[in-house]
């Protein structure tokens, strides 16, 4: 399988923290136990993630055959056996066949309503070393903190937009973005917005419960990838190395009382059909334990970063990433699907008739540039991008097209009680 | 003989309560007056917008508006959300939905119960939406409920009569309206569900998502009012399967 080349070194850094960027990028033995919880790291009861590590674990994707992806598709009830057919190169050929299943299964659901957020990112300090991410800590990019006078103007200009529901990023560093900054936003969002949620660096039940009570309701955390040798190779340093913390996190926001939580795998890290497996199955298992909770699934795709335009999403291919999203819609027809703005226009406007039901608008992932970003003007004083984006459409035009698509945008549908 | 369907104290000669979830707003209009509905049901959670397309502006005046409490986990939360409908204006009528499964959206009778009780004493006119158990549908009518709101199967499933034969019981022994809720699936399923005897039926999914919603509507209006009218016209007598003994087999009864 083909490798992307994620190490890039900045002139900038000194030489004693280039000597230690090089040092932990070759020698494991300098990494700390990617598996063992840091001080401060809430550990819950839970055998979540031994499931989901087995099941992925015993998954042989090539043992599945066209007589299995036949039966998973005949199926009334999509069982994980039926799942792991449909992820299996296998059901590739079958693609439309699955296309229509999900669509069925779509519309049973949400019948043929799309919901349109959009992302804001407070901030882009990180201190992880995670190295396919544009906010690492040794990448150099312009850093950036809002202050809670930036994040209203910020709110402002996107809720004068027509957006009702903000999804509220910051890069991994709890120094610099602390739980109080980032409930103090949540604060300004429920002002502006109907529907807050979160997407920040995974913190204990007893935090999620005060950014819960600040407004917000919704927390996603990625898992990146659910391979932990492979997550050890990629998040080199900093909380975020520690796997069983992050896998975790859905689990503690719910115990947290957010009403839902959002998984995902960044297709493109690892073997992706193994990822795609454990993201649904970490949902799967997450529903069987909390079953009043909603989930929704992200698929995002490697995208390339500023200082590294070579990275990219490897075999994931969109007919790959269609088959993904149409299996998770077979297997869990009542999740929401998120498809954001790493995917280009052609492939959001056609997913969200099979088995997409939110998209992002009016994006921007740098820092505090909304006002410049959607006047069309460069802004010298934001803070950086995580990744580039596929899909610049506003608000606005993004409503339009949903709706030409024969859609229902629906900005909101929720009331926080 | 006039046949109307009385519901917390109101009169209404349609049968037929039509859903709003799912759809887009022209097509909720349209439905309306094909359906000949004078209740339509609508989420609160989906009135909590500023989006251009009030949904109340689609709903004719001389439709009930049935909010309901789609997104409560708990009693608690449907009683908050039931107040705020109110405060919306959405008048007095609520249904009560409480789900704690968000994968078959199943109704809690418990929470319910509870719900249906505080918001009776506060002249809510409760239509609570239950899984058909006989012991909770007789709690809720205990509770002040107005009506109850069995369902025919899982929501959105299409999936018609599941539950056929407890509906049936909450029709003998219930004595307030029965309303058939989610799951059916076509005009035939609505049909059999009046001619049962249950009082008006709840439908959405069904017509949301038909290929002509205005047309599905129109159906739907149809079979109600058949399976109505064959209710009330007494259903004849339906035969065991062969024919039935000419002899009869209390020919042998002397006095």
């Amino acid at each position: 399988m083909a490798e992307n080349q994620f190490f890039v070194d900045s002139d900038k850094l000194s030489e004693t923290a280039l000597a230690h960027k090089h040092l932990i990028e070759s020698d494991k033995s300098a990494r700390t136990n990617h598996m063992e919880y840091m001080e401060g790291m809430e550990r819950i009861s839970s055998d979540i993630m031994d499931k989901v590590l087995s099941a992925v674990d015993a998954y042989d994707y090539d043992s599945y055959t066209a007589v299995d992806v036949r039966r998973a598709l005949a199926s009334e009830n999509c069982s994980i056996e039926d799942f792991k057919a449909l992820l299996s190169p296998a059901a590739l050929p079958f693609l439309e066949e699955m296309a229509k299943k999900a669509k069925i299964e779509t519309s049973k659901h949400f019948g043929n309503t799309v919901y349109l957020f959009t992302p804001l990112y407070i901030a882009n300090y990180c201190e992880n070393y995670c190295v396919y991410c544009g906010f690492n800590c040794y990448n150099d990019i312009n850093r950036k903190k809002l202050g809670y006078d930036e994040i209203e103007h910020e709110m402002k200009v996107i809720s004068d937009s027509g957006i009702e529901e903000i999804l509220m990023l910051t890069g991994e560093s709890r120094s610099m973005s602390d739980v109080k900054y980032i409930g103090e936003a949540c604060k300004l969002a429920r002002k502006y917005f109907r529907n807050v949620g979160l997407e920040i660096y995974p913190v204990n039940s007893d935090e999620y419960r005060y950014l819960h009570e600040c407004g917000a309701d919704y927390v996603t955390v990625f898992q990146e990838t659910y391979d932990s040798d492979k997550y050890e190779t990629l998040h080199l340093m900093g909380h975020k190395r520690v796997f069983p913390y992050r896998f975790e996190a859905q689990e503690r926001a719910i115990m947290g009382g957010m009403r839902g939580v959002g998984i995902s795998a960044l297709l493109g890290l690892s073997d992706f059909r193994k990822d795609a497996l454990a993201t649904a199955l970490h949902a799967y298992y997450l529903q069987r334990k909390y079953p009043h909770v909603e989930y929704s699934l992200s698929c995002p795709r490697l995208r390339p970063i500023i200082n590294n335009d070579k990275i990219n999403p490897l075999d994931v291919g969109e007919r790959q990433l269609c088959q993904v999203l149409c299996a998770y819609r077979i297997f869990l027809p009542y999740v929401g699907i998120t498809v954001s703005s790493r995917e280009q226009k052609h492939f959001r406007d056609g997913i969200v008739k099979i088995a997409a039901t939110k998209v992002s608008a009016g994006v921007s992932t740098g820092i505090g540039d909304h006002e410049s970003k959607y006047a069309g003007e460069e802004d010298e004083t934001a803070g950086d991008e995580q990744f580039e984006i596929s899909d610049a459409r506003s608000f606005d035009e993004m409503y339009e097209d949903m709706a030409d698509e024969g859609l229902q945008p629906v900005l909101n549908d929720y009331v926080y009680v | 003989m006039k046949d109307t369907f009385v519901l917390g104290g109101k009169e209404f000669n349609s049968r037929f309560i039509l859903g709003s979830g799912k759809y887009s707003m022209e097509l909720i209009k349209a439905a309306v007056e094909n359906a000949g509905a004078e209740i339509i049901t609508l989420a609160v959670r989906r009135t909590n917008t500023k989006q251009n397309e009030n949904i109340l502006d689609y709903i004719p005046d001389n439709v009930t508006l049935l909010p309901n409490t789609s997104g409560a986990r708990d009693a608690k939360e449907a009683v908050r959300i039931a107040r705020m409908s109110r405060e919306l204006g959405c008048g007095d009528f609520v249904k009560i939905e409480i789900m704690k499964d968000s994968k078959y959206l199943l109704p809690d009778n418990v929470e319910t119960i509870k719900a249906t009780e505080i918001l009776a004493k506060e002249g809510f006119v409760v239509l609570p939406y239950m899984y058909p158990d006989l012991y909770s549908a007789r709690d809720l009518v205990n509770a002040g409920a107005a009506a109850v709101m069995p369902l025919a199967s899982p929501i959105g499933s299409n999936k018609g009569l599941a539950t056929k034969e407890f509906i049936q019981i909450l029709i003998d022994e219930i004595d307030v309206p029965v309303i058939v809720d989610a799951g059916i699936g076509k005009p035939s399923q609505a049909c059999e569900a009046m001619e049962m005897g249950a009082a008006a039926i709840m439908a959405n999914t069904a017509i949301a998502t038909a290929g002509n919603i205005p047309q599905m509507a129109g159906a739907f209006k149809n079979a109600i009012e058949a399976g109505r009218s064959a209710y009330l016209a007494g259903l004849g007598r339906v035969l065991e399967r062969g024919a039935s003994a000419s002899d009869p087999l209390t020919g042998f009864l002397r006095d």
